[in-house]
């Protein structure tokens, strides 16, 4: 088990160079540059700029130094913000993002998983349409949708929840996190209650099932504990890379909600063509990515004895 | 019967949100708790916008920045209450000029101190603009100094001793600016960023003077001399400022902090003043001006605003080069339709290029819709009835307004003369690009002007100047603002300027389209919030009083 955590860490250095090479080079294809704006500097200004941060040098020099700062750890400065680094960025936003994900997987796991059960339990009755109807709605409702309703309900009507901002927020009832978590876990618990749905009615079909009902084990002992186990595999593969997703933060989620989260700062970083926090963010993204499909597949090992090898 | 169940259960959920949403809009009675607690403790809450690049005024360029540095940095003089016109002392208690105004003197007062407590000396003006002017710092906003004698000279590094230049400190009070000719409008000029002082010794803490993005903009390190002092910066949340005690005016600062929330997002911005987290935002979304003039009119304001909507043409290219076919575009174009049924915000059609509100320098009234005309300039320039007009493109970066701005102009163009023209939008920077690059024929644009003064829109326009970018040249309007600037007498200097455009407006390398308004909703607690055309409030005098008590 263990060669094969350390073997797949290993891994993430050759995938972390292809991201950040491919970023590196799509990036300086893409026209317009850092210094630009609507009232134009002049281009002695312009160069000056250029060389100051390092970008009149050749590309390959570019790159090479850019590679040899990355394995220290550097990130380099951003051109967004003028006095932080790239990686003080990651730091002040990142652990905005992780609450909201974290707060927004447990929602969407234990709705959703709730959820997929009771309509699987229940197949083609009232209480497999009526949580699966639901769930389509959640599918079918982007988060710029549902995050305004939300933000009209719970911030202009029942004024519990702030309709935007982070700091100093104390007047209200709920912290600013609940309402960016809620719009994000609803829209992924929808996809986890079907897919859990359709994990547990493939395992209640199977053989060892019926013998346990031949048996005369009760309904609810057949499904939670017989089933569930192996009906929440499909779920577990899809929750790494889904929870990867959360704490990565969610451009449109943290803009309805105005909060300072990362997945705010990587979509700016694009628009303003700060180089060294795209690849800083984009590189940030694919740590997260391997680290939780790894953790899925671990988790999966050990519930389905199957996939141990 | 379960369908009519669920068909009624649908009904009510629907019927409990419009509930909802009416009870949302009913209920702005500006009590909320932030709002109470703010009024109280006066602290007003405001937007600027999207988040600052930097509070070095010196590496500064936008709006926002400016109106954040503004609560924390005053220049030598402050904007006054209610004209911006006008000014107030700042750092300077009084001042004089010569009589062409080309030499001024600057008296900085005794009491004036930065605010860890050292004093503000005129050689921190002359550090300051050292610094603007040193090209390896690389600020983008150094030729604004260059009406500083010597200043384009050092900066260009034909002279290297500061001396040379035109800005010195006779002794810790008293400052000499000496300038390259007749500057009139130096009141106004001084209090943009790239004015502004810097303190020194904050900034030879964190590097040397020519460090770009050092640590002294940040909340532990900031120093200012303005009304208000760094409290703690949030990166795209909010910028804390609280009352300075140091400030040499502090009695008359009336409120005791500022709020700078940086919200990009209008309907996101819209919804913060509705849920009371805000007193003032930046902006209305465009669909909500006809809602809040109908049902809320005393929470919109419509104030003029010193910018110019137009789309600039490239002459290099056929058939842009002909005179006669820029007249003709210009002249079918209705401004009065695209004011009043798209934007909807008071903006006043452009007759002229630079807008009202400059003092004394009248608009001009040139450019007006006549289609007929426009007509018969086509068919003298070779194309009657649009007849062989070959295709070409309007060019925009992507945005709602600008689509539906540059829709029209096609649809009128297309029924007038009975051309055909394309359109392309591009995302922002790779818009910016093509615009630099003249790889265009059309590119929409707008200019905002720095300072009250209309060689701030004027001076643009010079062959090769760097924001011209229209190929468009006339060694006689290079002539007649070379002239301006060396012309001492406000009345004669504004007859040069307006014969500039008017040659300008002959050539017409632009297609007009309208000027600007700031559009804006604010709470009626906010005492002093006056229409200003730049846009640049003196926040000591801004006031916040209870609702309540404003009721009553």
């Amino acid at each position: 088990m263990i060669k094969i955590i350390v073997g797949r860490l290993l891994q993430l250095i050759p995938v972390l160079w292809m991201i950040l090479t491919l970023t590196f080079f799509m990036s300086k294809e893409v026209p317009g540059g850092p210094f630009s704006a609507e009232r134009q500097a002049t281009p002695e200004v312009i160069a000056r700029l250029n060389a100051y941060y390092g970008l009149d040098k050749p590309l390959w020099e570019q790159y090479l130094g850019y590679l040899g700062k990355f394995a220290r750890f550097d990130l380099g400065p951003s051109y967004t913000y003028q006095s932080e680094s790239v990686n003080e960025v990651i730091a002040r936003s990142f652990p905005i993002s992780l609450q909201i994900g974290s707060l927004a997987f447990c929602i969407a796991s234990v709705l959703g998983i709730t959820a997929g059960v009771i309509a699987a339990a229940n197949r083609n009755k009232v209480w497999d349409y009526f949580p699966m109807s639901l769930s389509m709605l959640g599918i079918c409702l982007p988060t710029f949708v549902l995050g305004p309703i939300l933000a009209l309900l719970f911030g202009l009507v029942l004024r519990l929840a702030p309709v935007s901002g982070w700091h100093g927020l104390s007047y209200v009832p709920f912290h600013p996190m609940i309402m960016p978590a809620v719009t994000l876990g609803l829209f992924y618990s929808a996809y986890i209650a079907r897919l859990t749905r359709g994990g547990m009615l493939e395992i209640l079909s199977q053989d060892f099932i019926r013998t346990a009902r031949a048996k005369g084990v009760p309904d609810h002992e057949i499904i939670l504990k017989h089933a569930l186990r192996g009906g929440l595999l499909p779920v577990v593969a899809f929750l790494g890379p889904a929870f990867a997703g959360l704490l990565s933060g969610s451009f449109v989620v943290e803009k309805v909600f105005n909060v300072p989260g990362i997945g705010q700062e990587f979509i700016k970083s694009v628009f303003n063509r700060d180089y060294p926090l795209v690849l800083g963010t984009v590189a940030f993204f694919g740590v997260l990515i391997v680290v939780f499909n790894l953790i899925s597949d671990i988790v999966q090992a050990l519930m389905d004895p199957k996939s141990r090898n | 019967m379960k369908k009519l169940m669920l068909l009624l259960a649908l009904l009510v959920c629907a019927g409990l949100a419009w509930l909802g949403v009416k009870r949302a809009t009913a209920t702005n009675d500006g009590y909320s708790p932030t709002l109470q607690e703010a009024n109280e403790h006066k602290i007003l809450l405001i937007t600027v916008g999207s988040e600052p690049r930097t509070l070095d005024p010196q590496e500064a360029q936008g709006v926002t920045e400016h109106h954040i540095i503004m609560s924390m940095i005053e220049g030598l003089v402050a904007p006054s209450i209610d004209d911006q016109a006008k000014v107030v002392p700042g750092m300077a208690d009084r001042w004089e000029h010569n009589e062409d105004s080309s030499i001024w003197t600057f008296h900085i007062g005794k009491d004036r101190k930065w605010s860890d407590g050292e004093p503000v000396k005129a050689g921190d003006f002359v550090f300051s603009y050292k610094r603007m002017l040193t090209a390896s710092f690389g600020a983008q906003y150094a030729e604004n100094l260059f009406i500083l004698k010597g200043a384009a000279d050092y900066y260009s590094g034909k002279i290297t001793d500061f001396d040379q230049v035109g800005v010195k400190a006779l002794d810790d009070q008293t400052l000499r600016i000496e300038l390259v000719g007749p500057t009139p409008y130096l009141l106004s000029m001084v209090q943009h960023d790239s004015w502004l002082p810097v303190c020194p010794t904050a900034i030879l803490k964190f590097g040397a003077i020519d460090t770009r993005d050092s640590k002294w903009t940040r909340a532990e390190n900031y120093v200012g001399n303005g009304p208000f002092k760094m409290k703690g910066w949030y990166p795209n949340d909010v910028i804390e400022v609280v009352r300075n005690p140091l400030y040499w005016d502090a009695a008359n600062v009336k409120l005791n902090g500022i709020n700078f929330y940086s919200i990009e997002n209008a309907n996101t911005e819209e919804r913060a003043f509705q849920a009371g987290q805000l007193h003032k935002t930046g902006q209305v979304p465009l669909d909500k001006v006809p809602y809040y003039r109908r049902v809320h009119p005393e929470l919109i304001r419509v104030d003029p605003y010193e910018g110019v909507y137009f789309y600039r043409l490239n002459v290099a290219r056929k058939p842009l080069d002909n005179q006669k076919v820029r007249l003709a575009l210009n002249l079918a174009v209705d401004r009065d339709a695209i004011v009043k049924n798209i934007l909807r915000e008071d903006q006043k059609p452009a007759t002229g290029y630079t807008p009202p509100g400059m003092g004394n320098y009248q608009p001009l009234n040139m450019i007006t819709y006549d289609p007929a005309r426009a007509r018969q300039l086509l068919a003298e320039a070779g194309y009657p009835n649009g007849k062989g007009f070959p295709k070409f493109t309007i060019h925009f970066n992507t945005s709602e307004s600008h689509r539906a701005i540059a829709e029209a102009i096609q649809q009128m163009w297309k029924e007038e003369l009975n051309i055909d023209v394309g359109l392309e939008n591009q995302e922002w920077k790779v818009y910016l690009d093509t615009q630099n690059n003249k790889n265009y024929d059309l590119s929409r644009s707008a200019w905002i002007g720095d300072f009250m003064d209309p060689v701030t829109f004027l001076s643009m326009w010079t062959t090769g100047n760097g924001n011209n970018n229209t190929n468009w040249g006339s060694p006689k309007f290079d002539a007649l603002i070379e002239q301006a600037a060396r012309t001492g007498d406000p009345t004669v200097r504004f007859k040069v300027l307006r014969d500039a455009e008017d040659l300008f407006l002959n050539e017409l390398p632009v297609v007009l389209i309208y000027w600007y308004t700031d559009t804006y909703l604010i709470r009626p607690s906010v005492q002093n919030w006056n229409p200003l055309v730049l846009d640049n409030h003196n926040y000591k005098y801004i006031d916040l009083k209870a609702e309540r008590d404003l009721a009553k």
